[in-house]
């Protein structure tokens, strides 16, 4: 047995130690928010947080993730309240919504070290990140919106 | 959801009837202890007593917004703020169908303009059996009462009642016909025309929109196939023996669709996979390829072909212009590369079939799974998911994810949900088709296009689908092979299109916009090319080929004066511009590009639209910017090259898709003429890749004439 702790919750799982991360959380977690999506860690559908630190979890041995602290979209925030899903929602920018639990992560995750990310800065960080219904121009613009709500005082 | 809230079915159960729009209603009431859900509700919204409202969408969502649009129109004539409906995906049921395709599909950007007057009905027949519900009820004349987010209000007593507290009256009313039902005034409007929030968002910012990829019913199993790696191949022979041996593996069986592995997660049944001996028979397409078809169809493209559309006289024309060109453009295979690869579920026992997916095309799905256990269609349940992007893939015309989840179920007993890997989706066909085109076209004298003639070579889509094959039957040619060009606004007094169909064994569908897709860029290109041949501005030499158009002068108009066409630009930034209609609607977009050592950066797309009345402005926008994306990364890199009968690519590291860091600028007005409902999901795809090819051509004197533009850049 291989203990993960995930979202705070130290869980039990029955798995090879090369398991992806992603298929503990999804198959035997039932953690479905993280997504899949290449595999190879070219589309940032799978990131988590390690540590804070964003993670493509397709790429990613549970081995690896063992006596780490494990956040998934699910334990982001306990109600959608923290500032990159609030910005989310106050600028509508999720259409099919499968990517968008990456892209949350990686935004949480580059607002959380820098309060006020440049474009450039957005650019390096969520390029990752893959949207085939190009919610990007949303995107650019909410992750701005959040670190806004952040430094004003706003759950993160 | 509550379990012991009560329902209370009002105006329910409108269908079509042909063209018409009829109400049948059954008023139902729920037994006090039932759960909505353990009958079939043939009804698009329900009402209950605590206040709550669900309201049942017969289309899939895919991001393009109809979980919320649907609605507001639903809600507008109800008087119901939309922010308060639960939203429920309709079971397959004849309630639900397509008014015109008489079955449950999502395409063709038709979910807002084949639903709108059947939703308004719904709506404002529901709210006016809750109004004499309340007249009768206070003794009061129906017309002297009005409605306000759910209340129904007597001004004169001052009396309220809440549409939750009239529902079980109003559900024993006889459903009033429909010509005594009114229907508000655009003037009056709450709801259409203004900007509404997603009702998905939440769900999709917090990881708990259940796509096909996210179902899990008691006691699932998960399966990979491994898949022939070439089109048309079939198994030979398989040693599963390495693969039986596999932690976690449950069951091996061969299927349609190539040899299945079952277990009891995903990452058993990739390692099972993994040691899998396949041996395949090639025999049917390991000779296909790009380059052997390319050869072919040049060839081809120089006879004529079916002809689609045949105004004046081509030929004479061509023979009296003053100049003419004679050029091929060429479109490659394009993967639609849906952020949720292909997958679905499905339990097959006691006769029985259930199916959780995400689709596109559930009618048929229900029908072919049927056919295929050899059950009756009743006897398959199908629980429509939200979608991980659709973009035409999710409507296969041969429900192949769907169909393959049944058969590899089939006999297991259990839960078997088959998931298709980046590699499986991308390798897997149902391509936008490969396409080449010759075109022959001349201007006269004073510079003005006065002949067109396009002949185009590649596959049908339709020949191979439940809807389109009786159309083909009837025309004796593909109309989605050549639309965008056969009915281009573009008035070229002398028109020409026509087709040869091909039938190599790469499976091809609808890719967002079909044709117009593929034709919009031809028939941009060659307008841009015939406008420097006359030595004329781009876009004054569309504004005469539009004149009998004055919507899509408008769209040109607003399109050219918002980017500042014709005005200075930035250092090394050039202007394109394009227009295209389709699905009803009319898109115009200017791009501004650089090519600074053959690496194109596309700065700023300016975008003008006019498709009828914009339901959800704000959701129009994004789909727009959605399109532009979309083709954007086609147009600069989408490619599948088919080598040995296969794909050659095969994940984003070599199917690039946009950024964010690559992503312009992209500003939309839309353009409002009162004319009829348009789509809007697809219109906004076909301009893009001509307006950045005929900016590249500004930048560097170079025709882009073949797609993707990475390949074709010298």
């Amino acid at each position: 047995m291989i203990t993960l702790n995930v979202n705070g919750r130290s869980q039990e799982i029955d798995a090879d130690p090369e398991m992806p991360l992603l298929w503990a959380l999804r198959d035997l977690l039932k953690l479905t928010g993280t997504k899949y999506g290449c595999g190879v860690a070219a589309c940032g559908a799978c990131t988590v947080h390690i540590d804070g630190q964003p993670i493509r979890s397709c790429q990613t041995p549970v081995s690896a993730a063992v006596g780490a602290k494990i956040t998934t979209i699910e334990g982001l925030s306990t109600k959608g309240e923290h500032a990159v899903q609030r910005a989310w929602v106050e600028l509508d920018v999720v259409q099919c919504g499968y990517c968008q639990s990456g892209q949350i992560m990686s935004a949480a995750a580059l607002i959380a070290s820098n309060p006020n990310p440049s474009d450039a800065d957005i650019d390096a960080a969520m390029d990752g990140n893959i949207c085939r219904c190009g919610t990007y121009p949303r995107i650019r613009a909410a992750v701005k919106r959040a670190a806004e709500i952040k430094r004003n005082g706003g759950a993160a | 959801m509550s379990t012991n809230r009560r329902h209370f079915l009002i105006g329910v159960g409108v269908v079509a009837a042909g063209t018409a729009v009829g109400v049948y209603v059954v008023p139902r009431l729920l037994g006090k202890h039932e759960a909505p859900f353990e009958f079939k509700p043939h009804s698009f919204v329900r009402i209950g007593t605590d206040g709550s409202f669900t309201v049942v969408l017969a289309k899939a969502e895919m991001g393009q917004g109809v979980y919320t649009g649907l609605p507001m129109i639903l809600a507008e004539e109800l008087d119901v703020n939309p922010q308060r409906f639960d939203i429920e995906f309709a079971p397959v049921d004849p309630a639900f169908f397509h008014p015109f395709l008489k079955m449950q599909f999502t395409g063709g950007s038709m979910s807002t303009i084949s639903m709108y007057d059947q939703l308004r009905l719904v709506g404002a027949t529901a709210r006016n059996m809750l109004i004499t519900a309340a007249a009768a009820q206070w003794k009061v004349a129906a017309s002297s009462l009005r409605t306000e987010d759910g209340v129904v209000i007597d001004a004169k007593s001052g009396r309220r009642a809440t549409y939750a507290s009239l529902a079980e009256a109003a559900a024993k009313i006889p459903v009033p016909a429909k010509e005594s039902v009114a229907l508000k005034d655009r003037k009056d409007f709450k709801y259409i025309g203004a900007k509404h929030p997603r009702l998905d968002s939440h769900l999709k910012v917090t990881g708990k929109a259940v796509f096909g990829s996210d179902v899990n019913p008691p006691e699932m199993l998960k399966a990979v196939i491994a898949r022939p790696p070439s089109f048309g191949a079939t198994v030979k022979s398989f040693d599963a023996t390495r693969t039986r041996a596999v932690k976690g593996v449950i069951d091996v069986k061969q299927v349609p669709s190539g040899v299945a592995v079952i277990a009891e997660h995903t990452w058993a049944a990739l390692k099972g996979r993994e040691v899998l001996q396949v041996e395949w028979d090639e025999s049917a397409g390991r000779d296909v390829s790009t380059e052997s078809l390319r050869t072919q169809w040049r060839a081809l493209a120089a006879k004529p072909g079916k002809v689609g559309k045949n105004d004046g006289n081509v030929d004479t024309a061509l023979g009296k212009a003053a100049k003419r060109i004679d050029v091929e453009y060429e479109v490659p295979y394009l993967a639609h590369a849906c952020m949720e690869p292909m997958n679905a579920a499905a339990l097959v026992k006691d006769g029985q079939c259930t199916l959780w997916v995400g689709t596109q095309n559930q009618s048929q799905d229900v029908n072919m799974v049927a056919a295929a256990l050899g059950i009756k269609p009743e006897n398959v349940t199908l629980h429509t998911q939200f979608l991980g992007g659709g973009f035409g893939r999710r409507a296969s015309t041969t429900s192949d994810f769907t169909l393959e989840a049944a058969q590899v179920a089939n006999g297991v007993g259990r839960p078997v949900h088959v998931v298709w890997t980046r590699e499986d989706d991308m390798r897997g066909g149902y391509y936008r088709p490969y396409s080449v085109s010759r075109v022959r076209a001349g201007i006269s004298a004073d510079g003005k296009g006065i002949a067109y003639h396009q002949t185009v070579v590649g596959k049908s889509i339709l020949k191979n689908s439940v809807i389109g094959k009786p159309i083909l039957d009837k025309l004796g040619f593909d109309p989605s092979s050549i639309e965008g060009a056969a009915n281009m606004l573009y008035g070229f007094p002398n028109l020409r299109v026509d087709v040869h169909d091909t039938d190599e064994t790469v499976p091809i569908l609808w890719w967002r916009s079909v044709g117009n897709s593929i034709h919009g860029f031809v028939v941009n290109g060659v307008i841009d090319e015939l406008a420097t041949l006359a030595g004329r501005d781009a876009y004054d030499f569309r504004r005469e080929l539009l004149a009998a158009h004055p919507r899509a002068l408008a769209v040109l108009d607003a399109a050219a004066t918002d980017a500042g066409w014709g005005k200075p630009l930035p250092a090394g930034h050039h202007h394109g511009i394009a227009l295209h209609e389709s699905f009803g609607s009319i898109v115009a977009q200017v791009a501004e590009v650089s090519v600074v050592n053959k690496t194109v950066r596309v700065h700023r797309v300016t975008c003008a639209v006019d498709c009828g009345l914009a339901v959800n402005p704000d959701q129009v926008v994004a789909q727009i910017q959605s399109a532009v994306i979309y083709g954007l990364s086609a147009a600069l890199s989408g490619e599948i090259t088919i080598a040995k009968g296969g794909a050659v690519q095969s994940n984003f590291t070599d199917y690039p898709v946009l950024r964010l860091s690559e992503t312009p600028q992209i500003d939309v007005r839309i353009v409002d003429s009162g004319g009829p409902l348009g789509g809007i999901g697809e219109p906004g795809t076909p301009p893009i890749a001509p307006a950045v090819c005929a900016a590249i051509y500004a930048a560097t004197g170079q025709r882009i004439r073949k797609l993707p533009i990475s390949t074709a850049l010298t």
